[in-house]
């Protein structure tokens, strides 16, 4: 059993790849614990895919590819937020609409650019590849989002929970919204190289809604989904190595593992609770769970 | 009801009034929701804005909080512009029936504290003053007990007391609250009422509600405003509501809804 865990980790590369597998996915973790309950869950999807044409554009231009990514995904969340209030079109077209149209022009950037190999590893991810600098660029950005996420926690928890109260209160909540949207697109950026852009937005989501599962308060929901992260990243990478398989595939799929065990048999709201549950109650005591009504802060703010 | 809370006339020159609306007019794409609306709320009073759905009290509301731009006319918290009486923490919201997600992970207590985030630094850590004023706004509202609750496993009655807690525990000096009384249960219409009528005395708070609920109106406001696209009245309690102004302004529809 020990030599299953000490061998891998006699070769460099599988360090590089742990380290930086379980960095990503704790602060992807971390930033689903807010997308979930804003309902941006979404938004992680069209960052993370609107920020291929940034890249590609940067390795043309031999431009740090960070930046680039960057770049597109604020463009991405801009556009989205100018789509859906200048026009009568739903919050969830206009994430539709930017982020096909961005990863198109990826695509045809790609088509025309010559080293496509190394693109494509931005793509699906290529973990086993990371150099030093890659991983100390990934707990660079890393800390620096989680540090300014667990400081404004409790601000972004209103945001999510009440934006008409923040509103009230001087708090404004378009900039709070967008500085959470620039962390999203930075946290993309961080977790490309290891998992690549498709599987970011499973990152993005599934330990968020395991830990929404779980827990009746939002402090418990970040530790637990950053222990769900940390511990997928550890058996995704060490599977990998022994089974031979795909480690971005291997970690999100035992980030999926937990979520249907979170879904069966969370005390309270898995299911199997919930059935026996409603067993024993007469259907008339079932209550419908509300959702937030967020149709009020569509008008803008003339101050 | 003390009388010495009523606004002081002699005050009144020096200190500019809570609430100063002076012909607003507001609407949205085909649809006019407020017509010239006047409307002068004295400090240290409760008034009812009054009129049946669709009358433009929730444009109003809007109005007054910055959340809607009029198309004419002005709105003055205290003097100010509305977006700088909300950076001086000069207005609470309690906001209508359940405009909250009742899956979200957050206590009774956190919501409370929610309160004062208007008081704290960038990071809204809670001072000692903060818990002070976050355990005394639950004592009022007779939810100490239920402080530990998810904010979703109240009844209905119970979370509008939280809310209200929150707008309590912010200490604005102008507490707007949306419909108070609908969807409530008679118990906590009673303890609304009352601790509303304490901190007006108390505390000189001026309240403003929006009700279509005639009943209890008359025990609660000081002044009512009754709203429809116009001021239709306003003043006292016992001259605005006369069966004859309530005929004549709503006819069928508050009874329809009241």
């Amino acid at each position: 059993m020990w030599e299953l865990l000490v061998q891998p980790m006699e070769f460099p590369f599988m360090q590089h790849a742990l380290a930086a597998a379980i960095i990503s996915s704790v602060v992807c973790a971390l930033l689903s614990c807010w997308l979930v309950l804003m309902g941006w869950s979404l938004m992680g999807e069209a960052v993370a895919h609107s920020i291929l044409p940034g890249i590609v554009l940067a390795h043309i231009f031999g431009l740090p590819m960070a930046l680039g990514a960057f770049v597109f995904g604020m463009l991405a969340v801009l556009l989205i937020g100018g789509i859906s209030g200048g026009s009568t079109l739903k919050h969830d077209t206009s994430i539709g609409v930017v982020f096909t149209s961005l990863f198109a022009l990826g695509l045809v950037l790609i088509s025309r650019t010559p080293s496509e190999t190394h693109l494509t590893h931005i793509l699906f991810g290529n973990v086993l590849g990371i150099s030093q600098q890659d991983l100390l660029q990934t707990a660079g950005l890393g800390l620096a989002t989680v540090a300014v996420l667990l400081a404004l926690r409790r601000s972004f928890v209103l945001l999510a929970f009440d934006k008409v109260h923040a509103h009230t209160i001087g708090i404004s909540s378009g900039a709070l919204s967008i500085l959470l949207l620039a962390l999203l697109a930075l946290t993309t950026v961080t977790s490309l190289q290891t998992l690549g852009i498709l599987l970011v937005v499973a990152m993005l989501v599934v330990p968020g809604a395991t830990a929404l599962l779980l827990c009746r308060r939002f402090g418990q929901m970040l530790a637990v989904a950053a222990t769900s992260a940390a511990v997928s990243a550890l058996i995704g990478v060490y599977a990998s190595y022994w089974l031979d398989i795909s480690t971005g595939g291997s970690i999100v799929l035992a980030q999926s593992g937990q979520f249907a065990l979170a879904y069966l048999f969370a005390p309270v709201k898995g299911m199997i609770p919930r059935l026996r549950q409603r067993r024993q109650r007469p259907a008339s005591d079932r209550v419908s769970p509300t959702r937030p009504i967020d149709t009020f802060l569509d008008v803008k703010d003339p101050a | 009801m003390s009388t010495d809370a009523r606004p002081d006339p002699a005050r009144a020159h020096t200190e500019p009034a809570a609430v100063v609306v002076d012909r607003l007019s507001a609407g949205y794409p085909g649809v006019r929701a407020l017509d010239e609306v006047s409307i002068t709320v004295g400090s240290g009073s409760i008034c009812a804005l009054l009129g049946a759905n669709g009358s433009g009290k929730s444009t109003l509301f809007k109005a007054l909080l910055g959340l809607h731009r009029p198309t004419a006319g002005t709105v003055r918290l205290f003097g100010h512009e509305p977006s700088t009486a909300r950076r001086r923490n000069q207005v609470s919201y309690v906001p209508q029936h359940d405009q909250v997600d009742t899956s979200f992970p957050v206590s009774v207590e956190q919501v409370v504290m929610m309160g004062r985030y208007g008081h704290m630094g960038f990071t809204r850590r809670a001072r000692p003053a903060d818990q002070q004023a976050c355990d005394q706004a639950l004592e009022e509202v007779g939810l100490s007990e239920l402080r530990r609750r998810g904010i979703g496993e109240l009844s209905g009655g119970q979370r509008k007391r939280a809310f209200l807690a929150r707008a309590i525990a912010q200490q604005a000096p102008l507490m707007l609250l949306d419909e108070p009384f609908a969807g409530v249960d008679r118990g906590s219409e009673e303890l609304i009422s009352t601790v509303l009528k304490t901190l007006r005395d108390s505390t000189g708070t001026t309240v403003l509600i929006s009700t279509h609920h005639l009943a209890g109106v008359e025990d609660l406001a000081d002044e009512v405003v009754l709203l429809h696209q116009r001021v239709l009245a306003a003043g006292l309690p016992a001259e605005v509501l006369t069966e004859e102004q309530i005929g004549r302004s709503f006819g069928a529809v508050l009874r329809e809804t009241g």
